[in-house]
């Protein structure tokens, strides 16, 4: 079947995207021993806590977009919409180890949490120091009751901030995780699927969604939703997801919190616009206070349609760490 | 008499596991099409692949043959896959360290070693239509024959029915896990790719065994 991509070899995707990262940003990235592992090709302060993380391709700019200053330190990169391999998140271990130990933060996936689960062990024998954070911020993967069934998804981009910006104040290993899992679990979000998507290799769409309908709580790699309804308008929309992420009862009025808007590859950067100044009205309406936002194309998923809310509260800990400028492709803060 | 299989030559034995998948590449790539992404052949191909290059012209024990399968899963192929068999191989190939024989005891301590090792990465149950779904049933009925008494080759032969029973299994189970999960119902009635290609390469080693008992 033929597809409009701009592709060469649809086997050959991951690799020929890498190049290009690496051919356009070296202020960015350089290689290293493993074909799909690339660390921050800056400086950085010996005895610094290592940031990194892994997971499949097809969600650019993550995850390797957030490789960069005061964000992550290396990034193992997986086939599309599947886990990096153990030697992968190992190499990534090993390379972001000044001395201090490894923070090595990903997404709850089965794939991932068996690939760096071996990582780790070989990373100890190695004499690498290495602690996880799993993030769990979809609230539509799985009951609050089961919470440690529930999928990783934008809300990794506000760990890694927060962490990156943890290292990058000189916290220790111990430390960095526990600010890592705090952003994690002071976050939730939720997205809505309009459309389906083609990974090349496969060549067919992965699943389905029929015109005028909308899947709530959809997956980054089309898994399964809570509910598919008739497409709404932005403002119906907004309440649609913003409404169970209140439910879980950690925002409430006077809470301060970090707002994240992502689309999912090929929803317009207008209509996410759209959609973040709805969700800015309920928020406001809910008294709680927007203290930093983030819109636009974050964490995506081939070119579905689509968008994810997230929210993370903060405390006076997070405020200063999400503050720390940041400069990353997928991520710019002065 | 007991019976042993003289295993000594390890590179051939792995080398059939490999023929075997690879010849199966497309199939298993079609039968994972039907419900889920549509590239466990290709993914399965491409790591047994980098372990044949690996192996070639190489006489390697059958613990060193395993490990290299192992490695070549583990880092080539990222996924679930990898590491779920990547775990399988590691175990076998401790269990089978140093052995230029095994016999039916040494053979059941093998499986169980390789389950363990999986176990130990994984929460996969029997019913969430994955391989252990073939993987356990083949285990339990080989240690269930071995302890009532039957002969390695016996036991070889039921356990090989057992794993043929297990594949199919899955055709009316509902998946759990995995992507085909998102199907919920809509993934009966169609085999599992991973069962499937551990059916394929469980009858492929007993395949093998069976041939080296003298």
């Amino acid at each position: 079947m033929i597809m409009n991509r701009i592709i060469n070899d649809p086997d050959l995707v991951v690799e020929d995207a890498i190049e290009g990262y690496v051919a356009a940003h070296p202020d960015f990235y350089a290689k290293t021993d493993n074909a799909r592992v690339l660390k921050y090709s800056g400086s950085v302060k010996k005895g610094k806590v290592g940031i990194i993380t892994g997971g499949g391709s097809g969600h650019e700019p993550a995850f390797l977009g957030y490789v960069g200053k005061n964000m992550l330190d290396a990034v193992a990169i997986g086939e599309i919409f599947s886990s990096p391999t153990a030697g992968a998140f190992l190499e990534a271990m090993k390379v972001a180890d000044t001395g201090a130990g490894v923070a090595c933060l990903y997404g709850n996936y089965a794939g991932d949490n068996m690939n760096v689960k071996m990582a780790i062990k070989k990373a100890t024998a190695a004499g690498v120091k290495v602690k996880t954070v799993v993030a769990n911020d979809d609230i539509a993967s799985a009951s609050a009751s089961e919470k440690e069934k529930r999928r990783g998804v934008a809300g990794e981009i506000l760990m890694w901030k927060i962490a990156g910006a943890a290292a990058a104040e000189g916290y220790d290993l111990d430390n960095v995780i526990a600010a890592a899992q705090k952003a994690i679990d002071n976050c939730r979000s939720i997205g809505v699927g309009l459309s389906s998507c083609t990974i090349p290799a496969v060549g067919k769409p992965n699943f389905h969604i029929e015109k005028g309908t909308m899947e709530l709580g959809i997956g980054h790699h089309g898994e399964p939703g809570i509910k598919v309804v008739p497409i709404e308008t932005a403002k119906e929309m907004a309440k649609t997801m913003l409404d169970p992420i209140m439910e879980e009862g950690i925002f409430e009025a006077g809470s301060e919190v970090v707002v994240l808007v992502s689309g999912l590859g090929a929803t317009p950067v207008m209509e996410l616009y759209i959609y973040y100044a709805e969700v800015e009205r309920l928020l406001r309406a809910n008294k709680v206070k927007i203290y930093k936002c983030y819109v636009g194309n974050y964490f995506t998923s081939l070119e579905m349609m689509g968008v994810t809310l997230s929210v993370m509260k903060l405390d006076a800990e997070l405020k200063k760490l999400v503050n720390l400028p940041a400069c990353s492709l997928g991520l710019v803060q002065e | 008499m007991t019976e042993i299989a003289k295993i000594d030559n390890g590179t051939d034995i792995v080398d059939d596991l490999i023929v075997c998948i690879v010849n199966n590449r497309d199939y298993l790539s079609e039968i994972d099409g039907a419900i889920g992404d549509g590239d466990h052949g290709i993914n399965m191909a491409k790591g047994f692949n980098i372990c044949k290059h690996r192996i070639d012209g190489k006489n390697l024990s059958l613990a060193e043959a395993f490990e290299t399968l192992s490695d070549s899963l583990m880092e080539g192929i990222g996924g679930s896959m990898g590491p779920l068999y990547g775990s399988i191989f590691a175990g076998w190939a401790e269990a089978v360290q140093g052995k230029k024989t095994l016999n039916s005891n040494e053979f059941k301590e093998m499986l169980l070693k390789g389950l363990s090792e999986l176990q130990e990465i994984s929460s996969a149950k029997q019913g969430d239509k994955c391989l252990v779904d073939t993987l356990i049933p083949a285990i339990e009925s080989f240690k269930k024959a071995n302890e009532s008494g039957k002969t390695f080759h016996e036991a070889l032969i039921i356990m090989k029915q057992a794993a043929h029973d297990g594949r199919e299994s899955t055709r009316n189970l509902v998946a759990k896990i995995g992507r085909a999960s998102r199907l919920g119902e809509r993934s009966k009635g169609v085999l599992d790719a991973g069962a499937t290609s551990c059916c394929l390469l469980l009858t492929q080693l007993i395949d093998s065994i069976l041939k080296r008992i003298i």
